[in-house]
């Protein structure tokens, strides 16, 4: 017998531990399928610790607020992984916020890195903040679209109720509506985690970098702290696809076996998330900037539609 | 001790004050903005007495025999519209005894006009007849142009009164056109006989009452495309007095909107609802569209407020379609969130127009783009239009989330509703909420970082110095409003409980939940504590902090280091090389041009080859489509017709009596030919 409140307690430290590795593996599937062997699964953490060891150098520009954005960064994305289940469907949080409190605590690192960006005084890091906020309003509005619609389909906005009933539910999470809500969350998730084709997180070309160029004058163990904030939230985003898409298998009981048997669906879940990323990053080119819009416009349309046909047929006319 | 009275009495000492020690303006402000702060303060406890459940004091002045007498009574709805104005009217007050000296060579209008705009403001929720709350519009009407009008001298500000006094006597037309037409149904002048007679009326009544309701009291409320006058006025008037304008006077239209409707008329038919979520909607979205691409900071507020009475109106329209299907849970729901978005909105509204007229003060603009770096040299401020900004963009912990959170669930519900139509309606305002928020994020980092971060752009701005106590002590009983109505939601759905009960005549079964809640058995509720993720991330935060200090520990010690910023290899940073408000909202510009119409003009002066220019000129301004294409040409056609009627006046005598004489003639055949008859 397993104390099912310290099981999913376990659930957000470990999303926040084993972000990087997830990170890393994206990077090794990324250079495989590109023909190169490239750096080990577990680099991202080697080079959070080399940057936590290093010396900072801050701007003289910049004022508290630039010294204050690593630690609101980290906090909102890392209180956000409380709120999500993982293995199990449980969030030992659940009481501080449901699905609408997510997009917010997401929202809140956002505001803080463009103004981050903005502190130092130089171009580069204005313009990777109207980038970034130019990108966020049009991606912000298709992912509670796209949560929304969970919400109609599951009657709630609890994230871990919402999982434990779709997957009681069966194969009837499988709906038109959940099919172009999910489609518009992986579409948000490439904006909002700045991934191929809304931005490259492997450049640091001048002219094309949004996340990059916000993060130009930050150093040491701010960028640590922020890198591995962007490593989080990826997991979160892949998380929220794998409970509140693809539900099955997730943990209902606080049974040794369900929970082992959550912790491996889940493994696997992630595992064939992280393959389509790969792929779709490597089969894509770089959309140009103002390509972007029309991008997430279709992200936003998809989970509109999604929103309005399960408002529609779940309900009758 | 009667508050209300003593209220009242204050105010018009207050004013009288301004008047009397005019020679003065330093004693002029102290007594006539510490009369209106008391004022305020004894009104605001009333107001909190009464939802808490306690009697309210009234007062009531004899009329003459034709008309009722002025009565004022707090009943808990009116004491919840009451408690934010009066909570801006103290801190306003407080902030304009620093801040007004500003305008301290028209100290005797500012501080008389100000107590008497007061007056009117906070005694129209209080009103309990049709007469007193006419007189109290008029009065807060008359008395906010004066001090739009205040520097008369600029043609700025005389073109802004105008447009304000215009559109708000046309509004009040319908609000006056409204009350009598419910004066003559109920046959008393007093809010409890309309209360009776209201909902029995007719429904071809109750549907025109309903359009007389959402144009008058829509154009105080600054609902689209009735929102014209909004970004001329609130910019105009010193800054205290567009907080009050912006953060409550337009809540007034909000007051009389639900009353009327919910209380007189005791509900409509569903397209009400649908037609009020659809305005909002389209007010929300047009708000924040404007506000973004706008580098006035005052007029960027101004248009925020606009988002926001869509975002109050959101509520309210759902709350109507709720009610007309008898979903009364999800009606209390809807209107819950509308009064708390009410309430934030006139703390954060507040405390932004403040704060912005503190840095207008010290850095004598209202271009964000020429101000910057204000946060080294006026780091409370910052730091309160830093909350402002957070509670605006609906970030938590502060207000702001709160109430979007409910309104987002309200909308959310309406997939329970029973037609389909509507339930589209509903989504589709979640939608536009959605993309509301987003934009105004965006909208508040611009304004924000141009304005307070990186470098100062003009010497004034490099000049700037801290707003005084007086400015800062307001600023900061805003601020923790906006913290603490953030943190603690259970409280203030406490207080709304009995407001919406009193709107209602009735009780109501209510949110019981403190943790927000509402544990109806269908429709899609979640929950929220506030204080509980401030906890989570300050935790979070500080074990990442203490992860990268044991790694330093172990790695030896490395301190952070003061370095220049990267100038791109020039020999330092200048603020030229600033991102400018301009290019900061320029991928919106492009992305909205179908709103905007963005017009672009580059001239290049060259020597020989186009790479070398020795001069560029820019300049790029946007098309306000609604005045253009909705206003323009309805003004053209009067403006015609009057030229046409100026041909009468020809100016001579003899024409005239040839005027009267022809009227007489008519005149006299009317009544041969009635007499005929």
């Amino acid at each position: 017998m397993i104390n099912f409140a310290a099981a999913s307690a376990a659930q957000p430290l470990a999303l926040i531990l084993l972000a990087p590795l997830i990170n890393g593996c994206v990077k090794k599937l990324k250079a495989v399928l590109q023909n190169r062997r490239g750096a080990s699964v577990l680099q991202p953490y080697w080079d959070i610790l080399k940057s936590f060891r290093k010396e900072e150098a801050i701007s003289e520009t910049t004022s508290w607020i630039f010294r204050a954005v690593p630690y609101a960064v980290f906090g909102a994305t890392a209180a956000a992984c409380f709120l999500v289940p993982v293995a199990a469907a449980a969030a030992p949080f659940g009481f501080a916020g449901d699905l609408i409190t997510l997009v917010y605590l997401l929202a809140l690192p956002r505001f803080f890195t463009a103004l981050g960006g903005l502190d130092a005084g130089s171009a580069f890091g204005g313009m990777g903040s109207s980038r970034e906020v130019m990108i966020a309003s049009m991606a912000e509005p298709a992912l509670i679209m796209a949560l929304f619609t969970v919400g109609v389909e599951t009657g709630t906005t609890q994230i871990d109720a919402a999982a434990r009933i779709l997957s009681q539910g069966g194969w009837t999470a499988f709906s038109p509506g959940a099919a172009l809500a999910f489609a518009a969350l992986f579409l948000v998730l490439l904006a909002e985690c700045g991934r191929l084709p809304v931005d490259n997180p492997a450049t640091h070309l001048e002219l094309t970098m949004v996340h990059e160029a916000m993060l130009l004058e930050y150093s040491g163990r701010s960028l640590a702290l922020i890198e591995w904030a962007s490593m989080i939230k990826l997991t979160l985003f892949l998380t929220l696809l794998a409970n509140l898409f693809l539900p099955w298998g997730i943990a209902l009981e606080a049974e040794a076996a369900p929970l082992a048997l959550g912790v491996l669906v889940y493994g696997v879940k992630i595992a064939a998330l992280l393959a389509v990323l790969a792929v779709a990053e490597t089969s894509t080119a770089k959309l140009r900037l103002f390509r972007v819009p029309d991008f997430l416009g279709a992200a936003f349309v998809l989970a509109l539609l999604g929103l309005l046909s399960q408002g529609v047929l779940r309900l009758g006319l | 001790m009667n508050f209300i009275l003593a209220a009242a009495f204050l105010f018009v000492l207050g004013a009288a004050a301004g008047i009397a020690l005019g020679r003065w303006p330093a004693a002029a402000r102290l007594a006539g903005y510490g009369s209106a702060a008391l004022a305020s303060l004894s009104l605001l406890l009333e107001s909190l007495a009464c939802l808490l459940g306690g009697a309210s004091s009234s007062l009531i002045l004899p009329g003459t025999a034709a008309l009722a007498d002025f009565s004022f009574r707090l009943t808990p709805f009116g004491a919840l519209f009451c408690a934010p104005i009066s909570a801006l009217g103290f801190a306003a007050s407080v902030y304009a005894v620093g801040y007004a000296e500003e305008h301290d060579d028209k100290v005797s209008r500012l501080v008389a006009f100000y107590n008497l705009f007061l007056l009117g403001m906070s005694f129209l929720p209080a009103a309990q007849n049709a007469f007193s709350f006419l007189l109290c519009w008029e009065w807060m009407t008359v008395a906010s142009f004066f001090l739009v009008a205040l520097d008369h001298e600029k043609s700025e500000s005389r073109r802004a009164g105008y447009i304000y006094f215009v559109m708000s006597q046309a509004g009040a037309a319908f609000v006056f056109a409204l009350f009598f037409l419910l004066r003559a149904a109920a046959g008393s002048w007093e809010f409890e006989a309309f209360k009776a007679a209201g909902p029995l009326l007719p429904a071809g009544a109750k549907n025109a009452l309903f359009l007389l309701a959402l144009i008058g009291f829509g154009t105080k409320a600054g609902m689209a495309p009735l929102h014209l006058w909004l970004p001329y006025a609130h910019p105009a008037a010193p800054s205290h007095v567009s907080a009050l304008m912006s953060g409550a006077m337009i809540k007034t239209g909000i007051y009389g909107l639900l009353l009327t409707i919910f209380s007189f008329l005791g509900g409509g038919p569903w397209w009400w609802g649908a037609v009020l979520l659809a305005a909002a909607a389209a007010t929300s979205l047009i708000g924040v569209a404007y506000a973004l691409i706008e580098n006035d900071i005052k007029r960027l507020l101004a248009y925020c407020s606009v988002e926001n009475i869509g975002v109050i109106l959101m509520g309210v329209g759902a709350g109507m379609l709720f009610r007309a299907f008898g979903r009364e849970e999800l009606a209390l729901l809807s209107l819950s969130a509308a009064l708390y978005h009410t309430v934030n909105h006139a703390l954060f509204k507040g405390l932004l127009f403040l704060s912005a007229g503190s840095v207008l003060k010290a850095a004598h603009t209202r271009n964000i783009e020429e101000m910057g770096g204000l946060i080294k040299r006026m780091p409370l401020t910052a730091l309160c239009f830093l909350i402002g900004s957070m509670s605006i963009s609906a970030l938590p912990p502060f207000n702001g989330f709160v109430s979007e959170w409910l309104t987002f669930q309200a909308l959310l519900s309406g997939f329970n509703l029973p037609t389909m139509s509507t339930r589209i309606l509903s989504l589709l305002a979640a939608a536009a909420l959605a993309l509301t928020s987003g934009l105004a994020a965006a909208c508040f980092v611009k304004a924000f970082g141009v304005a307070f971060l990186a470098l100062p752009r003009i010497d004034n701005a490099r000049r700037a110095v801290e707003a005084s106590v007086w400015e800062l002590s307001a600023m900061g009983i805003l601020a923790l409003g906006c913290l603490g109505l953030g943190l603690f939601p259970g409280v203030v759905l406490g207080l709304l409980k009995p407001a919406i009960e009193s709107l209602n005549s009735g009780p109501a079964a209510f949110l019981p939940n403190p943790l927000l809640a509402p544990s109806a058995a269908d429709g899609p509720y979640g929950q929220a504590l506030p204080a509980a993720l401030v906890a989570l991330a300050a935790s979070a935060a500080a074990a990442a902090a203490a992860a990268a200090a044991a790694a330093r520990w172990i790695g030896g010690p490395a301190r952070a280091r003061r370095v220049p910023t990267w100038a791109c290899g020039l020999p330092e940073l200048t603020p030229r090389m600033e991102y400018t408000a301009t290019a900061f909202s320029k991928p919106f510009r492009l992305l909205f041009s179908f709103i905007y119409r963005p017009l672009r003009e580059v001239s290049q002066e060259c020597v020989s080859s186009p790479y070398f220019p020795r001069n560029i000129r820019y300049s790029s301004k946007i098309t306000y489509l609604i005045r253009e294409k909705l206003y323009r040409p309805p003004l053209r056609l009067f403006l015609k017709v009057s030229h046409m009627a100026r041909r009468l006046q020809a100016g001579s005598v003899n024409v005239y009596l040839g005027y009267l004489s022809a009227a007489v003639t008519a005149l006299l055949l009317l009544s041969l030919w009635g007499g005929w008859r």
